[in-house]
């Protein structure tokens, strides 16, 4: 489980970065807490002549929490699940991480490389889409803002260039219930199913409602239609009927080692339910 | 390839060894540094038997570059016993019998080290939940609950009594 050379590239600033990505094109590749990168560099499954490491780069790094929550991108899962502020502000990030493989990978996976990845597996895309984030990013040309709902094309292919760098993500504050059902093999284990819900309520009838699902699809699915479903019901077995039907119309889940297509259908179902019920009882 | 030059603190001593980037940093303490402590259980990022801290956080050393670790801090187990021979937690897996093969030993110990100096006082789900990286195929995790659980007591009781 050798990865085959490259050349190693440590700047420190995200110019600079970008340079080494200009310059090399699609033989440069950066990495972050590598926890999804060097698994399959070791089994030579990609091909990196040049490895940008982004973790002396200091602008990459931070949370700032205020009407809009900005994480830099190099934040590691274990920062995110201890920064009291952010817990408190986005009490769902937390819920999720703590999801997310098992505690030596949380202290070196970041957010900005699980969003990045494309993998459908990961499990922060649809928290992003959930909450309605953005994604920074900065290229050779300037910097954009893409919104996460719009970022994910197919398994590994997203809306990010190649010579561009995810520089934060921004969400507006959420306020509301919130919570994240995720259906594993065993700890450690990327979903079977997984369903993120945030929602809001006025006496006792939902307001608004996200709903987005993981590791149904070769994206991550946001469903409008489940989240209308939810909208102005008391959240009883009949809307969580509807809104579980309409999730299963925008998914496409295909049969793997985690099991056959009706099996991860049903398992999104209950997850969903479950979500929905955590999060309408925390309102 | 050429080889860089790596300079590390382990285990509280500055070393310096020529390595390729890519190297893993298990490679680079077992073969390079003599450390045998951390082992190679699965190499694909799953068993923690390869655990090491890294300037505080526990990481799989056989994910991590070496490159990656240029200028660190590392602690394996060779770095956890204590002055006059086995650590609190070394001593304690021993006599709770946490271990058989000891295969994942130094992986337990060196992780369970960096959860107690972030949990001095964790319950038994804390326990388990923070072990979740690292397997063991012998013990069924039981005795090595149990003998984290006890060195976290002992731990607290002789910090009280140095108070
Ligand atoms: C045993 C194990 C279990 C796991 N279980 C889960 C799980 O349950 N759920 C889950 O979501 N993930 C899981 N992961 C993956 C883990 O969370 C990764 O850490 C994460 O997917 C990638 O983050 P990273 O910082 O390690 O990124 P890297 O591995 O460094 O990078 C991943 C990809 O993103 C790109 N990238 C990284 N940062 C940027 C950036 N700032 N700008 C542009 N591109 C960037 C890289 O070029 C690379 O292509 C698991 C990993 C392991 C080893
Ligand atoms: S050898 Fe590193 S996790 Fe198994
Ligand atoms: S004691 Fe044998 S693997 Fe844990």
């Amino acid at each position: 489980m050798i990865p085959n050379t490259f050349e190693y590239h440590r700047p420190k600033t995200i110019p600079d970065a970008l340079a080494v990505l200009t310059q090399h094109g699609d033989e440069a590749r950066v990495i972050a807490g590598g926890h999804s990168l060097i698994p399959v560099m070791k089994q030579r499954l990609t091909d990196i002549a040049h490895l940008v490491d982004l973790q002396d780069i200091a602008d990459l790094r931070g949370i700032s929490v205020g009407d809009t929550i900005r994480i830099g991108a190099m934040t590691t899962q274990h920062a995110l699940i201890t920064h009291a502020g952010l817990s408190a502000a986005v009490p769902l990030l937390a819920e999720a991480a703590l999801q997310i493989a098992d505690p030596q990978v949380r202290y070196l996976g970041t957010i900005g490389g699980n969003v990045a990845n494309g993998d459908p597996g990961n499990d922060m895309p649809g928290l992003m889409m959930c909450l309605d984030a953005a994604f920074v990013l900065s290229g050779p040309t300037g910097t954009r803002t893409i919104a996460a709902r719009d970022f994910y094309f197919g398994a590994y292919s997203t809306e990010r260039a190649e010579d561009e760098i995810l520089v934060a993500i921004e969400m507006p504050r959420p306020s509301g219930g919130y919570a994240y059902e995720k259906q594993k093999r065993k700890i450690g284990d990327y979903a079977t199913a997984a369903a993120a819900v945030q929602m809001t309520a006025v006496a006792g009838r939902v307001a608004t409602a996200s709903v987005a699902m993981t590791n149904l699809s070769d994206v991550p699915v946001w469903s409008a239609a489940a989240g209308a479903a939810l909208v102005g019901t008391d959240c009883g077995p009949v809307a969580v009927n509807a809104a579980v039907a309409a999730m299963l119309e925008d998914i496409n889940p295909g049969a793997d080692n985690r099991g056959p297509v009706e099996f991860k259908r049903h398992v999104a179902g209950v997850v969903l339910g479950r979500a929905i019920a955590r999060a309408f009882s925390r309102l | 390839m050429s080889k860089m030059h790596l300079k590390l603190k382990v285990n509280g001593k500055s070393v310096e060894t020529l390595c390729e980037p890519r190297e893993l940093l298990i490679h680079v303490l077992r073969e390079r540094l003599n450390l045998t402590g951390p082992h190679i259980g699965c190499e694909t990022s799953h068993c923690g038997a390869c655990t090491v801290d890294m300037n505080g956080m526990s990481v799989k050393s056989c994910t991590v570059f070496a490159a990656q670790v240029q200028g660190a801090e590392i602690t394996t187990i060779e770095g956890l016993a204590g002055p006059d021979g086995m650590g609190v937690l070394q001593t304690s897996f021993r006599e709770h019998h946490g271990l058989q093969c000891g295969y994942c030993t130094p992986g337990m110990i060196t992780r369970a080290h960096r959860l107690l100096q972030e949990n001095p006082n964790p319950t038994e789900e804390e326990v388990r939940f923070g072990m979740a990286g690292n397997l063991c195929r012998c013990t069924g995790y039981q005795n090595i609950v149990k003998a984290i659980l006890h060195a976290a007591s002992e731990l607290n009781a002789s910090k009280e009594a140095a108070q």
